[in-house]
């Protein structure tokens, strides 16, 4: 079987591109990220930057940013979290449909930055995995832009036909972030 | 406030007393008389306007715990400041001034939130910073900055996630200036940096 050469008829089928299944829907998933904007403090501004026409992220095929869950692929934290708002964080982290990914976007959400308090979760990767993380505080938008073309990258290493048939565990948050 | 007016407080209501006081002027009044001090603070000497509620925690001291409020006064441009102590110290207590300031609320709520404090009469005093279940009063003196362990606000998040309420590393904090010096010399740094959340202090 794996000699056989298939007989194809550019004149019926057209041009045809030959190349893998994880590349094809990686490619597509990278283009079309839509990130929801988890804005908890200051870093919400520069988010709002970033999104605004001097910065510009649709230049990269993720402007689309969704207020619900439901429509949206990438969290990007930009804020302190709290202990209280970390439950709400949480759920809205699992109304996100598969494949999700998140951004830790300063040091308050990477680490729980200058807050080192009895209010403040330390460090968001504590309660969803998180993929890319951003110093700043707060980072400026070319930092964010920078992080999401880093998070482009790395989707683009995903196996995600594999990642397809793989059955998820229950608790998502012990799973590797592919 | 001026000097005529408020020799004529103090001078009127014999309860109260004169307070120390680098900016505006500050009275004393005791909690058994501050709701009507406060009656007639604002509907005969116009302060009008609450524009704080906040509380002193004195540690070891007693009277432990003092209310202070911030009073202004929209048509003659005054601040007032009185202060209350709280008669019991395990489980202070003063009246709510809800009924007569409705920019109260929230400040007592606030107040009692973090400092313990009870707001006799407020119509709704739960917390509105920390969530309901919190079992401290994270301002007072003898609650550590780094907080205490407790668990999760939601018990299935905190089932899946295996999170406690932690208390913060210090990492040899907490980070204050030393206030001498230039400032671009003096930030904010730790005091001791031997030891680290991996690494117990001391060892």
């Amino acid at each position: 079987m794996s000699h056989q050469i298939v007989g194809y008829d550019s004149k019926v089928e057209g041009e045809v591109i030959i190349t893998k299944a994880d590349a094809v829907i990686n490619w597509i998933r990278k283009n079309s990220v839509w990130p929801m904007p988890m804005g908890l403090a200051c870093c919400a501004i520069e988010l709002m930057a970033a999104g605004g026409s001097r910065f510009d992220i649709s230049r990269f095929g993720m402007e689309v940013m969704r207020f619900s869950p439901r429509q949206a692929d990438c969290m990007i934290v930009a804020g302190t979290v709290t202990y209280k708002m970390a439950e709400v964080i949480r759920r809205i982290y699992e109304q996100m449909g598969d494949p999700k990914w998140v951004v830790a976007m300063g040091a308050c959400a990477s680490s729980g930055g200058m807050y080192r308090s009895y209010a403040t979760l330390q460090g968001v990767d504590r309660i969803i995995p998180v993929d890319v993380y951003i110093s700043g505080c707060p980072p400026r938008p070319e930092a964010l832009l920078d992080a999401m073309i880093k998070l482009q990258e790395k989707i683009m290493k995903e196996q995600s036909v594999k990642n397809l048939l793989k059955e998820l565990p229950d608790n998502p948050i012990h799973r590797d972030s592919v | 406030m001026s000097e005529k007016d408020t020799n004529q407080l103090i001078g009127r209501f014999k309860y109260l007393s004169e307070r120390d006081s680098v900016d505006h002027y500050a009275v004393n009044c005791p909690s058994d008389h501050l709701i009507d001090f406060c009656q007639i603070l604002r509907d005969e000497y116009l302060f009008d306007m609450l524009v704080d509620v906040t509380a002193i925690d004195w540690d070891v001291a007693s009277p432990r715990f003092t209310g202070i409020y911030h009073f202004y006064s929209t048509s003659k441009q005054l601040y007032l400041r009185v202060a209350s102590d709280c008669k019991d110290n395990i489980k202070p207590s003063l009246p709510s001034l809800v009924r007569l300031y409705s920019a109260a609320d929230w400040h007592e709520r606030e107040t009692y939130d973090l400092m313990g404090i009870h707001f006799d009469g407020h119509p709704n005093l739960k917390r509105i910073l920390m969530w309901d279940d919190y079992p401290y009063h994270p301002l007072r003196k003898d609650f550590p900055l780094a907080g205490i362990e407790t668990p999760l606000p939601a018990a299935d998040v905190a089932e899946q996630t295996k999170v406690k309420v932690a208390a913060a590393p210090m990492m040899g904090g907490p980070f204050v200036s030393s206030g001498d010096g230039k400032m671009s010399q003096t930030e904010p740094t730790a005091k001791d940096e031997s030891w680290n959340e991996s690494k117990a202090k001391g060892s």
